[in-house]
């Protein structure tokens, strides 16, 4: 075998869907069915596991540090509600479709904004766009409904068979459907020679150009596509909640998001998935214990996932899974957090 | 035209505000290349340490300033040995989120103790008022303000340039390894300069509480105006941070009085502006380190 096809079929063998993949999802399905009470809650977790999704294309893939991921949220989350209100699209698909695109326009143009300069350069452009959209939605009032935020918005039934209910059952399976749509294109761009092409820039952008990938060309559309994600996340918010006001744009929102991503593992695409269900329960544990301070203990984990080091708590908590891997399937470690050294 | 001058004295009122509490950031975040996001969180605590001891035990005004410096100081250097050193060498995420752990747990806890209102610091009836000045309103309480950062700028760029200890932060900052080969205790340097400039920002916090506000929210709402300084401005002298504090300032008074409905669209323009056209600041060096 040479060595170009060999490298062709290892990273066909990753692209393969695994069974452990299969359960994860037969699992959420499964959850559904489980709890029918909980549809609201559920809803939330597969919002932040899409959104989560998203941020992980440019961090986990592509080594971009994000501050002000909530910016395309908001575009997403605004322009759904604003479409609903006005009557524009009233179709919920085409409309979540739409948001996306609205996002994705907006994060292909602050793309170059973003590409240049370094770590510290992005961090404060990303953080400023996003607060310069809070502001400017605060602004203009007259349009968004400043701190009110946009009231009265109705959402019509999905593809004009299903209504929204109040249980959110609906939601939660329209979310769901959303998010595993979503994430087969994902993982489809992933395991593809861009994809393969974003983590060697990701892990070292030098070697990457000298190897004759246009490494800015790469970084822009990754960006943008992760825009579309997050446009498409914030649209679902809006679509599902039938709310949309400023804090769409709140700091705070990225900062949670990063905390996801991180709890999740960076750099696979199921670390956003695990992330946002892991998230969502310690929220309800600490707001259970002190429902007011509950940020505190958010900080808390934070502080000490980086003191532990993200990939020694990666590998202490797959320990167990993987030995019982190692005595049923004889094999070696099958669970393993790809990370890289730097992202 | 009076009003024109009024402005432009709360601007650098507010600018040399911003630029005592900053300057800590700057050496962290400019010359360590540390992204500390939790710097406000200093500040603040100094802010609360003021507020309790002139409020609740009575202290004079300029007795709780100084006690801001040293207990900020002190939080800064336990943080520091404790926490922050290990995370010089790690990724800027890491450094980001740690950071960010920080700033919530801080908000959550000062929310925690003394409540979510904001706080006032009772400051003396000498400081109150304006005076006038051939016409042009100056207040008192900000002219203080002007003297005391005024003073501390000039303290300041007296140490880095002219004593022992700012040639050997200098020489740390440059090059670290080479300073640790002839005998200058890296690590101790970063932390008296750590604390030094945590200290500052406890003093920032306390004269602003009068300006700014003081609530438990305070990291997170100033974090953006302290990042723009130590950017905008660049790492290669204190002189770019001042200048860009001043900016700042004047720019941000100037707009929410002319252009008050913009509200702070105009800061965060001028910001993403600047670093498109110069990613390393104003007055940033060409190299980054």
């Amino acid at each position: 075998m040479t060595a170009q096809a060999e490298v062709g079929y290892h990273a066909r063998q990753h692209g393969r869907w695994h069974w452990s993949e299969a359960a994860c999802w037969i699992l959420a399905l499964a959850c559904a069915l489980m709890f029918p009470s909980r549809y609201l809650i559920m809803t939330e977790v597969v919002r932040l596991a899409l959104f989560a999704l998203s941020l992980d294309l440019i961090l986990g893939y592509a080594g971009i540090v994000s501050l002000g991921h909530a910016a395309f949220f908001g575009v997403g989350a605004y322009s759904a509600g604003l479409m609903a209100l006005h009557g524009l699209v009233t179709e919920p698909v085409g409309a979540l479709v739409l948001s996306g695109l609205v996002a994705m326009a907006l994060g292909f143009v602050t793309s170059f904004l973003v590409i240049r300069g370094a770590d510290l350069t992005r961090l404060m452009v990303t953080l400023g766009i996003a607060l310069l959209l809070e502001a400017l939605a605060e602004r203009f009032s007259d349009i968004t409904g400043g701190t009110d935020g946009l009231q009265g918005i109705e959402i019509e039934p999905i593809l004009g068979l299903f209504g929204f209910d109040m249980f959110g059952k609906v939601g939660f399976f329209y979310s769901l459907a959303v998010l595993f749509v979503l994430f087969l294109l994902a993982r489809r761009i992933v395991h593809s020679p861009f994809g393969l092409s974003l983590r060697a820039i990701r892990n070292n952008p030098l070697r990457a150009a000298a190897i004759g990938i246009p490494v800015n060309r790469r970084l822009i559309a990754v960006y943008t596509l992760a825009a579309f994600y997050a446009g498409v996340a914030g649209a679902l918010f809006t679509q599902t909640t039938a709310l949309a006001s400023l804090d769409v744009f709140a700091f705070e929102r990225s900062a949670d998001l990063m905390l996801v991503l991180v709890i999740g593992g960076t750099g696979y695409l199921y670390g956003g998935l695990i992330g946002a269900v892991v998230f969502r329960m310690l929220q309800e544990v600490f707001s259970t214990l002190t429902p007011q301070y509950w940020q505190f203990w958010i900080g808390l984990v934070l502080v000490v996932i980086v003191m532990v080091g993200r990939q020694r708590l990666h590998r202490w908590v797959l320990w167990a899974p993987n030995l019982i891997i190692r005595q049923f399937g004889g094999r070696k470690a099958v669970v393993a957090v790809p990370e890289s050294e730097a992202p | 035209m009076t009003s024109l001058f009024t402005n432009l004295f709360d601007g650098v009122a507010y600018g040399m505000l911003l630029f005592v509490l900053a300057c800590g950031l700057a050496v962290t975040l400019g010359l360590m290349n540390f992204v500390n996001l939790a710097h406000g969180a200093f500040a603040m605590a100094g802010g609360y340490v003021c507020a309790v001891l002139v409020n609740q035990q009575g202290w004079p005004f300029f007795a709780g300033l100084p006690l801001a410096f040293v207990a900020s100081a002190l939080i800064g250097v336990v943080l520091e040995r404790l926490l922050y050193r290990h995370l010089y060498s790690r990724s800027h995420l890491d450094q980001v989120l740690f950071s960010i752990g920080l700033v919530f747990m801080s908000v959550a806890a000062v929310d925690y103790v003394m409540g979510s209102s904001r706080v006032f610091i009772k400051i003396p009836a000498a400081l109150e008022g304006q005076i006038d000045f051939f016409g042009v309103g100056i207040g008192r309480y900000r002219l203080m303000i002007i003297v005391i950062c005024g003073l501390l700028t000039a303290g300041l760029q007296l140490v880095l340039a002219r004593t022992r200890f700012g040639s050997r932060l200098r020489a740390a900052v440059d090059d670290p390894r080479a300073a640790s080969g002839l005998g200058i205790n890296v690590p101790q340097v970063f932390a008296l300069t750590f604390a030094f400039g945590c200290g500052l920002a406890g003093l920032g916090g306390a004269l602003s509480a009068e300006v700014l506000g003081l609530d438990p929210y305070f990291p997170l709402k100033f974090m953006i105006y302290f990042l723009i300084v130590v950017t905008v401005g660049g790492s290669s002298s204190i002189t770019g941070p001042f200048l860009a504090s001043l900016l700042l300032g004047i720019a941000d008074v100037a707009g929410k009085y002319y252009v008050p409905k913009l509200g702070p669209f105009v800061i965060y323009t001028i910001m993403i502006v600047i670093l498109i056209w110069r990613p390393n600041g104003l007055f940033g060096r060409v190299n980054t380190r």
